[in-house]
């Protein structure tokens, strides 16, 4: 502190720069520095790989493009991993509106894939396949549903903190499945579910990932429609807004939490169900894949729009799978892909503040003294 | 005595962000020995001049030159160094220590707290402040608390004084007493500036006022030569009619009934005491208290926000003079009875609207539920929005820009025109005009009238006694949560209102010290 006032008085402790908060800035502005981000952040990954491996940066862009789009079964594996993040992300988008931190995504998506293979497992082979398909679907979806209101109720009664609960509820949800895995396993003591054989769903026009295409396209229609036009949309933004504000309109704070809560859950069950019968047709504790997590940052950088949302996790998919053609063209581990998925993450979240703020400098008069 | 002022500034310019100038080539001075005022609409840049000066903020352009040399002020610790102490608006002690510790908390080295409590009082009664250093902070009033901030300030050898509002917070006569106490510091030597927008207290108070206007700097003028007509001339920039109507009204049945209100917070202490009144259709009903003495709590258990915990709130309806039982009653089961139940609260963005919506979707807040719909109708509120716009004369880019980017009095607006526009019978509201500027005020005064004229049964808690006193028909006065009184608010006076307002605060402070004394045996 002394070193302060002793540079005080020899007067250069002015402080040269400082952090201005913009004013609201054009959307195509704002665009385009999200744009160079994301193309700073290609060439900052592009960079890292060249400085560790040595190899070639354009061998790099063309495995990154290669990997996302090189073949047509690569292509809908894209469409599809797309699809099942941003179904995820448009569940914890109305809970996040609400300021509700749903940090359980992974544990409501694994419960729901647990509800549906139990179905598939216990069910499968003494009922009808319609009233199969219909009893895993309501498992799900309130299995889903259940795990996301446990810690909406005590955030509604007691306002207990949701962010560390629903967190909590997911190592809960994988231990379960863990068990479950045990208990289910075929062969017995292998420790894993292979493929269940009866309850699942149906390729349609013999393409196994067009299901997921449809339900996404009808869900983020619904959530756009839903948060923007119907009263329970609104009734979430004051909430999440201010409860002070709702109550003093009326409405009633604590339905509101654990009615947008178990919307929440009850989405991610039905992602459950649609990679346990859509597409895995077995389920192990990583069935969920950290989607939970990364469906946070899809949810937040679209700033809650569903129709933004559908680029944000477009994007980070095509970053996730492009890395892995880098990593194993180059014969790395998983650790390099997610570091250049992390660049991306990190440019794109860190130029929101340069549009939200602006360095600026001081002009210097004091030289003349 | 040498010619040098204390304080001097050239050509001060701070910016926020690059539309906000918050000070626009101020220059000024503070000489040796006096009292400057300060004076200025709220948003006129007064506050941030002062933060510049104490430290907090850094000019962006311009120097600060105390006692004729150049300043850099990067930190309080460098306004200490140079002698200049500010006492804020909201006060930075804490809560469970003494007095004592308080002064000394920060300080550089060891310390002798009964040497430090001797100190206090030795300023205490060079000055003549009433002071008890080894008091805690929790246990003291507000004006004890200001006059430990004060003490805390000249202890650490301040002899330039910024005072941030310091009379928002007193009765007029703590108001008073604290003015003794600064006239008697400048007759020692020391440099006040005081940050006010209270006409009267500048008059009362300093030898010279400096005008702001947004930002600009005005001028400074002697103010004996000054009166409120040509300050507040200086301050607005144009003439404004100080006159608030008073109009009679020659019907003023009963429309709410308030028996033996109580209410208790979370620590199961009564914020409500035992409140009982009436409001009457076509009358204002003003409510005085100092801040925090239930005000609050009381228009928040009629508008059915409170949990009661005993008392009875009746509502007379005015076409069938039916008595209801407000009392348990949710807003929503409040407005399904047909009770027209307006509420301005006094958190706006908090709680009145909501900041990030536009003005369209702040105006359904109350009505959006009407109907079968799953959606929302927004074209009725659109037209509202517009209307309001056009007959409060809100200045706002649109119907669809977000209110919290509105200015204070066109928020006020907002939500005044909003709760107005459902044709109340009964219209509540809390610190109207706190923050606003004086053309939004007298809107604000304005609308309410027209209001009582209309048969509506006004509430209103205000700060300004000296708006209370020429506004309201009657006068209740708070104090810690009971009624202490109730005034006719053309007889009455703010010095009695003031009398009331301390009545029962008197006796709690003295309970209190009574229960630490015994609690100290």
């Amino acid at each position: 502190m002394n070193e302060n006032i002793k540079a005080a008085s020899s007067k250069k402790h002015e402080p040269r720069f400082h952090i201005v908060k913009r004013d609201q800035m054009k959307w195509q502005k704002a665009w385009a520095i999200r744009f160079v981000a994301i193309v700073s952040a290609l060439l900052f990954s592009a960079l890292i790989t060249v400085l560790l491996t040595g190899v070639d940066p354009i061998k790099f862009f063309s495995a990154l493009v290669d990997g996302a789009f090189g073949t047509s079964r690569r292509r809908w594996l894209l469409i599809y991993e797309t699809s099942i993040l941003l179904c995820v992300a448009l569940a914890l988008t109305p809970a996040f509106k609400m300021r509700f931190w749903n940090t359980g995504g992974e544990g409501q998506v694994l419960i729901g894939g647990m509800a549906t293979a139990a179905c598939m497992i216990l069910l499968g082979d003494k009922l009808p396949t319609p009233l199969l398909f219909l009893v895993m679907i309501v498992a799900s979806v309130a299995a889903g549903a259940i795990w996301a209101v446990i810690p909406a109720f005590f955030k509604a009664i007691w306002n207990t903190n949701e962010t560390l609960f629903t967190l909590m509820m997911n190592y809960i949800a994988i231990q379960l499945v863990g068990y479950f895995c045990q208990i289910w396993a075929t062969p017995k003591g292998s420790g894993t579910i292979g493929i269940i054989p009866n309850g699942q769903f149906p390729a349609l026009f013999g393409n196994q990932y067009l299901l997921n295409v449809i339900v996404v396209v009808a869900l983020t229609a619904f959530m756009f429609v839903y948060l923007k036009y119907s009263k329970h949309g609104y009734e979430i933004s004051v909430v999440g807004e201010s409860e002070n504000t709702a109550r003093y309109i009326g409405v009633n704070v604590k339905k509101v939490i654990v009615r947008t809560v178990a919307l929440s859950g009850a989405i991610c069950g039905m992602v459950g169900l649609l990679l346990v019968a859509g597409t895995e047709h077995s389920i192990t504790k990583n069935t969920a894949g950290g989607r939970g997590f990364t469906a946070i940052i899809v949810s937040w950088m679209a700033k809650f729009n569903p129709l933004y949302m559908v680029f944000s996790a477009l994007l980070i998919v095509f970053m996730d799978r492009g890395a892995k053609q880098v990593t194993t063209l180059l014969k790395l581990n998983d650790s390099f892909s997610e570091i250049i998925t992390g660049i991306l993450i990190l440019f794109i979240i860190g130029c929101e503040f340069f549009i939200n703020y602006k360095i600026a400098s001081k002009s210097h008069k004091e030289d003349k003294n | 005595m040498n010619n040098v002022p204390a304080i001097e500034l050239r050509n001060i310019t701070k910016r926020f962000g690059t539309k906000v100038v918050a000070n626009k080539n101020v220059s000024l001075t503070v000489e040796r020995g006096e009292i400057l005022a300060i004076l200025g609409e709220n948003g006129s840049g007064k506050t941030t001049l002062m933060n510049m000066i104490s430290g907090i903020y850094f000019p962006d352009e311009g120097q600060i030159l105390i006692n004729g040399e150049e300043a850099v002020i990067a930190s309080p610790k460098d306004a200490f160094r140079y002698g200049i102490g500010m006492i804020h608006q909201h006060f930075k002690l804490v809560d469970v220590l003494t007095a004592a510790e308080n002064i000394v908390l920060g300080l550089k080295g060891s310390f002798n707290l009964k040497k430090a409590a001797e100190d206090v009082k030795r300023i205490a009664a060079q000055y003549g402040f009433e002071i008890d250093p080894m008091k805690k902070i929790y246990a003291m009033s507000v004006s004890e608390k200001q006059t430990v901030e004060i003490i805390k300030v000249l202890y650490r050898g301040a002899d330039i004084l910024i005072l941030d509002e310091p009379t928002a917070v007193l009765t007029p006569q703590e108001t008073e007493k604290l003015f003794k106490i600064l006239r008697k510091m400048r007759d020692d030597g020391k440099s006040i500036i005081i940050i006010t927008h209270k006409l009267h207290e500048v008059l009362a108070i300093s030898d010279r006022v400096a005008v702001l206007r947004k930002g600009e700097y005005v001028g400074t003028v002697v103010t004996a030569e000054a009166t409120e007509t040509s300050l507040t001339e200086a301050m607005v920039g144009k003439k404004v009619d100080l006159n608030i109507e008073r109009s009679l009204s020659a019907n003023t049945p009963d429309r709410l009934i308030i028996k033996g209100l109580t209410c208790v917070n979370r620590d199961l202490q009564k914020v409500l005491d035992n409140v009982s009144f009436t409001a009457r259709s076509g009358e204002i009903l003003g409510i005085a208290g100092i801040s925090g003495s239930g005000q609050r709590e009381l228009l928040e258990a009629i508008a059915g926000l409170q949990h009661i915990q005993s008392g009875e709130i009746s509502y007379i309806d005015p076409n069938s003079g039916v008595l209801e039982n407000l009392r348990d009653k949710t807003p929503v089961q409040i407005r399904d009875l047909g009770v027209r139940l307006s509420f301005v609260p006094e958190d706006r963005l908090g709680m009145g609207l909501v900041g990030n919506m536009d003005i369209t979707d702040n105006m359904m807040l109350r009505s959006y539920k009407a109907g079968n719909s799953a959606f929302l109708h927004r074209k009725e509120p659109r037209m509202l929005a517009n209307e309001i716009i056009e007959s409060l004369e809100v200045v706002t880019p649109s119907v669809s820009t977000p209110v919290r980017r509105l200015s204070g009095g066109n928020v006020q607006k907002v939500l005044v025109g909003r709760e107005i526009s459902s044709a109340p019978t009964v219209l509540m509201a809390a610190y109207p005009v706190r923050g606003l500027d004086i053309n939004s005020s007298y809107t604000i005064y304005n609308l309410l009238n027209q209001q009582k004229e209309r048969g509506v049964a006004v509430i209103f808690v205000g700060e300004d006694l000296d708006v209370l006193v020429e506004l309201c028909d009657r006068i209740l006065v708070l104090g810690s949560g009971k009624v202490t009184g109730i005034l006719d608010g053309r007889s009455t006076t703010k010095e009695e209102i003031g009398l009331y307002m301390t009545k029962s605060t008197a006796m709690e402070a003295e309970e209190n010290t009574a229960k630490e004394e015994n609690a100290d045996e």
